[in-house]
């Protein structure tokens, strides 16, 4: 062997032997990955039927890919529930109805269109359905005796979001009281709840949204075509870029233009803004969200501008 | 997105280099305590602030929220007071968790109240947290909520505190306030087992933002690290892997299909150790033996897995087992008793009295208990014990004998913290009424409970 091979050789040795000795480190995204597998888990374990909110959309799409994992080999042992406001948008309902079919998953879907056909709720003069999906939603829960409903909400999307726990219980109206939230300690969480209460989980709650993006680069996951730029007809509203759909199209004062957008959050069609962006894949998202001055619900959504603590109030009604 | 194959590819622990590393593979979770209005949420926002952690449109939000409420400067604490009533009062009433990442390391950080009603949530701050920022006000010094806090994180094994002397503005700098505030709180610290080089005392101005992110050219006679830098290289001591292989089984995962007929895998998260294909191992409390025939990770099978890591592991022979046993190492098993002895943090308006019927849960079994003494409550503040208490009330920690309806395999929680930890239940309505360590993790406690 020559010298060079034989320096070359001790190069590769580590200098400490402590750091030789350690087993690899559980990264940051392992690490979120690990933590909500496990929440999945506790819950399989201690409730009776659980659901998964799904709305095609990209935090439930992760969540969705997160259950799979977590049951691996086996199918996962909850149905999903979708509350569809009639004002999503139908390239969304599409990539959600494959992705049902192709894991042969049970999907329950609950429509506020019913519920203001029927007369149990009213359009708001606003256009906004967000805020109605409250009551059909608990309706549901009610209705399927759903005991634990698993969300895609995160800490750091909104301020109230920040204090919620992962085991979030919900009393029987639904309502969250976050002056009384159980102490969540260790990664030992509560799932002891009374009859007609139930529990909403949120398997995300300590990912950001770069660590969303990582994660589906990561794992090649598959979303809805509208969260990578695209040409779109959108028209300008209170400074963000909507389309036109069943919500209602521009008003006679706003103009139709065509850019190339994306979409940061897919909620309501009514008060979900895209955003210009060149970001057509997933590196280029990643480097867009670095990059970002505004947050995902600032920069997209018109419901959470209404006042200080308008997600607060929401989620006290009921709302995740 | 489930194609095994695909997955498998990418997966190469052992091999080392062909994972390709993420943006931050170093995180540092820390919890914030210290007395009301020393300024822990200003604190807090200054460090997102100025780590450019604050997005425009947050920020927007809090100069206008500033400016309804007639100030003259943005007030950053709304930045982390996130519910009405907290912006009502101006104080923090609940934990909030904050996520944050400088070029070298990413935190996540448990804001958590300083009232002492709401002391019991440092205590779930503390659980999870590698450090501490203790806050105190340069004025006041060290209080009756400091030494409490203090002795909260030591008893929750907190390794590393740091002691942020606040608004330093408020005494012009004066360098004799912030030692002797330095001195006083090093040496309760020392009491509580903390050693001098766990233990760094930073002047700050959370309002200013002297030596939060920036060092201050105010303190000259102060040469150690501002706040942020003294967080971004502060060693993080790593899950100990020579720690003994412990896995509470959460779930059996039986597919029965036509591909899968025969799969049996036992999931959970691996709660200490390492453990890897042909480990020999115990079934606890039942005590069956048998060997690891298979490690499934979330990326496929792999060789072996550290604690942390949700996994499914196959074992060798057809053993009974469900939800609440617990796979440990052979050669290094825990104590299986039903009687616990524990240190509890009581978390409940509702005091816990001896012979009070509870529910423990530990690792992913819920068990019935009772308690069968309560020996000693300690004093936080003079780290002495008070022997055969009549109860135990809301924040009150104590010394407490379990005995359980079923056995359980419990480590120390000192040599291991989630196998050494469970939490009280209300079997009334469910609510969590305290946080339970068992034996009596730090020193002079124990020592106390011993008298």
């Amino acid at each position: 062997m020559t010298t060079e091979a034989i320096m070359d050789q001790n190069l590769d040795l580590p200098e400490d032997p402590a750091i030789a000795e350690a087993p690899p480190q559980v990264d940051n995204l392992d690490a979120l990955e690990s933590e909500a597998i496990h929440i999945f888990r506790e819950v399989a374990g201690e409730f009776d039927r659980p659901v998964i909110l799904f709305s095609g959309g990209k935090d439930s799409t992760v969540l969705l890919h997160l259950a799979l994992k977590a049951f691996r080999p086996a199918p996962v042992p909850f149905p999903l529930l979708h509350v569809d406001t009639g004002h999503n948008f139908e390239e969304v309902l599409q990539f959600r109805d494959e992705l049902v079919s192709r894991h042969d998953l049970r999907l329950v879907v609950e429509r506020v269109q019913d519920w203001i056909d029927g007369g149990r709720l009213s359009e708001r003069p606003d256009g906004t359905r967000n805020p109605l999906q409250t009551q059909p939603l608990l309706e549901a829960i009610e209705q399927n005796r759903f005991d634990a409903v698993f969300g895609g909400g995160r800490r750091d999307e909104e301020r109230a979001r920040a204090k919620e726990r992962v085991f979030s219980l919900r009393d029987s109206f639904g309502q969250w009281d976050p002056r009384r939230q159980r102490p969540e300690l260790w990664n030992l969480y509560n799932g002891k709840h009374r009859a007609g209460e139930h529990m909403r989980v949120f398997p995300l709650s300590n990912w950001t949204e770069l660590d969303v993006w990582r994660y589906i680069q990561r794992e090649k996951i598959e979303l809805a075509e509208l969260y990578y730029a695209h040409r779109r007809e959108v028209f300008d509203r209170d400074g963000m870029w909507l389309t036109s759909g069943p919500w209602g199209g521009p008003r006679e004062d706003e103009q139709v233009v065509e850019k190339t957008v994306r979409y940061r959050t897919v909620g309501d069609g009514s008060c979900t803004g895209a955003v210009e962006s060149e970001a057509y894949t997933v590196d280029d998202v990643i480097a867009e969200v670095a990059a970002s001055h505004l947050t995902e619900r600032g920069a997209t959504r018109a419901d959470d501008r209404m006042s200080e603590a308008a997600m607060e109030d929401r989620k006290r009604e009921g709302y995740f | 997105m489930t194609d095994e194959t695909e997955t498998l590819t990418r997966f190469a622990p052992d091999s080392g280099t062909e994972v390709a590393l993420p943006v931050h593979t170093d995180l540092l979770r820390l919890a914030t305590a210290g007395s009301v209005d020393d300024g822990k949420s200003t604190l807090v926002g200054r460090l997102l602030h100025d780590t450019k952690s604050v997005l425009a449109d947050q920020l927007e939000a809090v100069h206008r929220a500033s400016a309804d409420r007639g100030l003259s400067q943005p007030d950053l604490s709304l930045l982390v007071d996130g519910l009405r009533a907290e912006r009502e009062q101006g104080i923090t009433i609940d934990v909030a968790y904050r996520y944050f990442a400088t070029p070298k390391r990413t935190f996540v950080l448990a804001d958590t109240p300083g009232h002492v009603q709401y002391t019991r949530n440092t205590v779930t701050g503390a659980s999870t947290a590698q450090l501490a920022v203790l806050l105190v006000d340069a004025r006041k010094g060290v209080l009756e909520q400091t030494r409490r806090h203090a002795a909260v994180l030591a008893l929750l094994g907190v390794p590393r505190l740091v002691l942020a002397v606040n608004k330093i503005d408020m005494v012009d700098f004066d360098e004799s306030v912030h030692a002797s505030i330095a001195a006083e709180f090093a040496e309760h610290a020392r009491a509580l087992g903390y050693s001098d080089d766990h233990v760094v005392t930073v002047p700050v101005s959370a309002l200013h933002g002297d030596n939060v992110v920036e060092r201050s050219e105010r303190t000259p006679w102060y040469t150690g690290p501002s706040l942020l830098e003294h967080l971004e290289t502060v060693p993080v001591a790593p899950d100990p892997h020579d720690a003994p292989f412990r896995l509470p089984v959460q779930y059996v995962i039986r597919p029965r299909t036509a591909e899968h007929p025969d799969y049996r895998g036992y999931a959970g998260q691996v709660a200490a150790g390492v453990v890897s294909e042909g480990d020999e191992v115990a079934v606890l409390p039942g005590g069956a033996r048998s060997r690891v025939a298979k490690v499934d990770t979330p990326d496929g099978s792999a060789p072996s897995a550290a604690a942390g890591r949700s996994v499914t592991v196959l074992l060798e022979d057809d053993v009974d087992i469900a939800r609440g046993d617990v796979i440990v190492s052979a050669a290094s098993q825990p104590r299986v008793t039903d009687e616990i002895e524990a240190t509890v943090c009581w978390l409940a308006e509702k005091p816990l009295a001896p012979r009070a019927r509870v529910l423990i849960k530990h690792g992913a079994r819920t068990v019935q208990a009772k308690v069968t003494e309560l020996s000693t409550r300690f004093d936080e503040q003079e780290l002495s014990g008070v022997g055969s208490p009549e109860r135990l009330e809301l924040n009150e920690i104590g010394k407490v004998r379990f005995q359980t309806s079923e056995s359980l395999p419990v480590d120390e929680y000192a040599n291991s913290k989630r196998t050494g930890s469970f939490i009280v239940l209300d079997p009334s309505d469910g609510s969590t009424l305290a946080a339970g360590l068992v034996g009596v993790p730090l020193a002079p406690l124990a020592a106390a409970a011993a008298d």
